[in-house]
């Protein structure tokens, strides 16, 4: 839709969007697609994955998932309900001021993006807290952390920069709020306020989110390679060490983002050197999964199809961004569309294809049946060509000098460019398209026998979540498995060891109940959000108590579980081992 | 065998990067400015620098995932080997030389292009003085040597350095002649610095790099580099304009406006520029040569509200 835009909007023409429409639109698309559509995507792989990566039942603290969850639908909600009544924000999707300041923006748009970003930057912060302890506390008894999947290890280190930049995007957007409501003067240009803090600020929170993204884009590629090509990861304790490294650098580079503003060349070159040395165990991991491959059996699977595109496209947006990283060369490409085909690069070709790839994994582990795989494939070609037509034409045009956020130009030699990125605007149109005929097919196929996931490890898994029934029973583990390996299910399997422990003494399982607090708290979330936008105090105060005493009612509650039998437990697991037996029997 | 292909492939994207970079106008990259021909170089070198890993990667990723497929039981197949410490050296070790390397050549441009460095230039030229003022959605640029202001439109002489004090009076921009070189952000109550240099006459197109509001889009001006005496001329036709840029007359200016024609202003009150950044600290600046914060000097302007 943006790229229609810049196509047609040459010469005069003023093309198809006003410009005030052309602002929301690219604002809302990257607030959207940030804020809930990956990450949304993202704490849905950590709530099917982890807990079954590390031999747990459940969450630490299922109570705070669920609230976490409605917290982000509350916000995501709200967001889309600004579509209608009233307008978003205008302000790209970190709202700089003093552009975001009332004085320049008296509309409610900025009002809707603060409220959203706060509940569910609530929810993202909740998720943060329980995955770190899950991972932490709720091992599988032997699986020391250099047994640890490395999935789950991404997991853990993305919580871990939840937890530590969350506040600091809460504090931003807590202080712009302050100076929107009631008239404060952080960061405006009067009255003593600095907008060079907000940009601090919300960069210190920024860059580590777009690592909060991509580390378990990695962690999804460090499953599915190995899986498919029939091989352990390559150096899995390379693998581990890059991880964390790349969690402790992202918090060390967030300047970068704006060399331009003026600051010492000392300054910029820190900066520009400690985004330079990120790149060092990105490209690491780069040659893990390419060593991975070499001497494997490789499976062409759908999932491989992501996977290789995957490793190919990020490459390219890994160097671009070592480009923009050394300052001097920032100089003339910050803000300017090569930075937008950097990003969208690593993005799509990083955190989509990653995520669509987990997706397409995991699916016959959490529906019970597995994704059709030619429509996949053909969402992978429309996807992977969509995008080199698509950005490709981008990083020239930043080359020409066309900046970012323009609703029209006059500039020939621009037209062309932009034409072509139209062209792969399409494409990945298509790609899309086929992506939803992919879950309808999948769908409607669901019961054929060649679909249904009995065996509960379609691709010959390596770790314990290929070792329960497909989808997982509630408990997930009926006898809480041993690890003996970094590999533990391919270990048991090569060894003959059943990690189920089928016809064991079964005992009882303490589960929790469903609640409906975590849906009523996020209710009045809404609410709140809502009433605070629109300066509705009364209702506002309404929404904010009923959060607070839906959270301290659900506290003071000790009804909250119960236990599934010793009898329901055995009758489910002997199900799913005489299922087996009928499989292996064939 | 494969050594060959690899050697062929790389010859082959060198080729089709050159007839890319050939067939098109690539502002950036083709500039008209020793700071843009030092940012020109030092992209061109990284980009190199990082293709010796580059290339291979993407190269390797094709050629092991088409050459042990399943279908191909010719390849080998160690279904255990997981590690190697030799490819470990390596594949830290590369990467970190050349992140090394990168990391010397950054250091150094960090101050051989900071655009707060004055450049040099030959003997006897003195560099000209504009101070830039980014409002919403136009830019302001004041001669205080020549007391002259235009709008829209920033003319220099060749082969001089100009050297830029850069604020805003609205939101923040970014000040950028792509042709040129760097650019720099524009913020109220503040005051940036860019220096920068024409080598040949040219009509430049420069815009705002940093999205600003609705006019952001036609927030551009031409940049005109001409000889000595074409600028001289330049500046007797602004000084024959009939408008004039005072306290009375700046508002009316500063007001939001969209695709702002050229406007030339033949006198500018003096001071004009430190009154623009002090009115937004008090009536203070920061002086450059101190980092202090200083009075600005009372003038008509001292008593100009902020624009409405």
């Amino acid at each position: 839709m943006m790229r229609t835009q810049l196509a047609l909007a040459y010469a005069g023409n003023p093309g198809y969007l006003p410009p005030h429409h052309y602002d929301q639109i690219f604002s809302a698309h990257g607030t959207i697609m940030i804020f809930f559509l990956a990450m949304a995507f993202m704490t849905g792989l950590f709530n099917f994955i982890v807990p079954l990566q590390i031999g747990a039942r459940d969450v630490a603290f299922p109570f705070l998932n669920n609230l976490s969850f409605w917290m982000t639908a509350a916000a995501f909600i709200l967001v889309n309900v600004s579509l209608f009544i009233g307008e978003f924000s205008q302000c790209g999707w970190l709202a700089y001021p003093p552009l975001s300041e009332t004085q320049f923006s008296p509309g409610v748009g900025v009002d809707y993006y603060i409220w959203a970003i706060q509940i569910s930057g609530v929810g993202t912060l909740l998720t943060g807290v329980n995955f770190f302890v899950t991972i932490v506390k709720m091992r599988a008894p032997g699986m020391s952390w250099m047994k640890v999947p490395v999935f789950t290890w991404t997991a853990f280190c993305s919580s871990i920069l939840i937890m530590v930049s969350f506040p600091v995007l809460t504090v931003a957007v807590a202080l712009l709020g302050l100076d929107r409501y009631f008239g404060m003067h952080f960061f405006t240009n009067d009255g003593g306020g600095n907008q060079m803090m907000y940009l601090n600020l919300i960069w210190a929170w920024g860059h580590p989110e777009v690592y909060i993204l991509v580390i378990p884009a990695f962690g999804v590629f460090s499953e599915v390679v190995p899986a498919f090509s029939g091989k352990p990861l390559f150096g899995y304790n390379t693998m581990v060490y890059a991880t964390c490294s790349i969690m402790v650098l992202s918090f060390l580079v967030w300047a970068h983002h704006f060399f331009t503003m003026g600051a010492g060349p000392d300054v910029n070159a820190f900066f520009g050197i400690a985004t330079m040395i990120i790149s060092i165990p990105t490209g690491v991991k780069l040659f893990n999964w390419l060593f991975t491959m070499y001497k494997g059996r490789i499976r062409f699977h759908a999932c491989m199809y992501w996977a290789v595109g995957f490793m190919v496209t990020f490459t390219i947006g890994g160097m671009t961004g070592v480009m923009m990283a050394i300052p001097g060369s920032d100089f003339v490409l910050h803000n300017s569309l090569f930075l937008i085909a950097h990003f969208h690069n690593v993005i799509i070709g990083g955190v989509y294809f990653g995520y669509i790839c987990g997706m397409n994994f995991w699916a016959p582990k959490v529906l019970g049946f597995k994704l059709n795989e030619a429509w996949s494939k053909r969402a992978f070609w429309f996807w992977l060509v969509g995008f080199y037509f698509a950005f490709m034409p981008l990083y020239v045009l930043g080359f020409e000098g066309m900046t970012r956020r323009m609703n029209h130009y006059d500039n020939p030699a621009w037209y062309p460019w932009m034409l072509v990125a139209e062209v792969g605007a399409v494409l990945i149109l298509l790609g899309i398209v086929c992506q939803l005929v992919q879950l309808y097919v999948s769908i409607r196929d669901c019961n054929l026998p060649e679909n249904r996931d009995v065996s509960g490890d379609p691709w010959n898994g390596r770790t314990l979540e290929w070792s329960t029934s497909s989808p997982p029973p509630v408990y997930n583990f009926a006898i809480v498995p041993h690890v003996h390996s970094i590999d533990a299910f391919m270990h048991d399997k090569e060894n003959g060891i059943d990690t189920r422990q089928a016809g064991a003494q079964y005992e009882a399982i303490h589960m929790p109940k469903n609640t409906v607090a975590g849906i009523a708290a996020g209710l009045f979330a809404l609410i709140f959000g809502f009433a605070a936008v629109w300066y509705i105090w009364w209702l506002a105060v309404v929404g904010l108590v009923g959060v607070i005493a839906t959270v301290i009612a659900r506290s003071a509650n000790k009804d909250v579980d119960f236990y599934i039998p010793a009898e329901e437990v055995a009758r489910i697991e002997n199900e799913h081992t005489r299922k087996l037996m009928a499989q292996a029997a064939e | 065998m494969k050594n060959k292909l690899l050697a062929r492939l790389a010859r082959l994207g060198g080729l089709s990067s050159a007839l890319l970079l050939a067939g098109c106008e690539l502002d950036v990259l083709d500039p008209k400015g020793p700071v843009g021909e030092g940012v020109k170089s030092l992209i061109t070198t990284s980009v190199i620098a990082m293709l010796i890993v580059v290339v291979p990667t993407i190269i390797l990723s094709l050629v092991f995932a088409w050459h042990y497929r399943q279908s191909n039981t010719s390849a080998e197949y160690l279904p255990k080997w997981s590690h190697s410490n030799k490819i470990e050296v390596i594949i830290w070790g590369v990467p970190s030389l050349i992140i090394l390397f990168l990391a010397v050549i950054t250091y150094q441009t960090c101050h051989s292009l900071d655009p707060y460095k004055p450049l040099e230039a030959e003997a006897n030229t003195k560099p000209l003085h504009v101070q830039v003022v980014a409002l919403d959605w136009k830019w302001l640029f004041i001669y205080p040597e020549q007391g002259i202001a235009t709008v829209n439109q920033l003319a220099m002489p060749v082969n001089t350095p100009v050297d830029f004090d850069i604020t805003s009076d609205s939101v923040m921009n970014s000040f950028f002649i792509p042709r040129l070189g760097s650019m720099i952000y524009a913020m109220a109550g503040m005051q940036t610095q860019l220096h920068l240099m024409a080598s040949e006459p040219g009509d430049f197109a420069g815009e705002s790099a940093n999205y600003s509001g609705r006019g952001f889009s036609d927030m551009r001006f031409h940049a005109l580099a001409m000889g000595n005496d074409e600028f001289n001329a330049w500046v007797e036709k602004v000084r024959s304009s009939s408008e004039e840029l005072d306290g009375q007359t700046y508002p009316k200016l500063a007001a939001p406006s969209e695709a702002n024609p050229v406007e030339y202003f033949a006198h500018v009150e003096p001071g004009m520029f430190n009154t623009i950044v002090a009115k937004y600290n008090n009536g203070m600046i920061m002086d450059k040569s101190t980092g202090k914060m200083i009075q600005v000097q009372q003038s008509a302007m001292s008593d100009m509200n902020m624009k409405e």
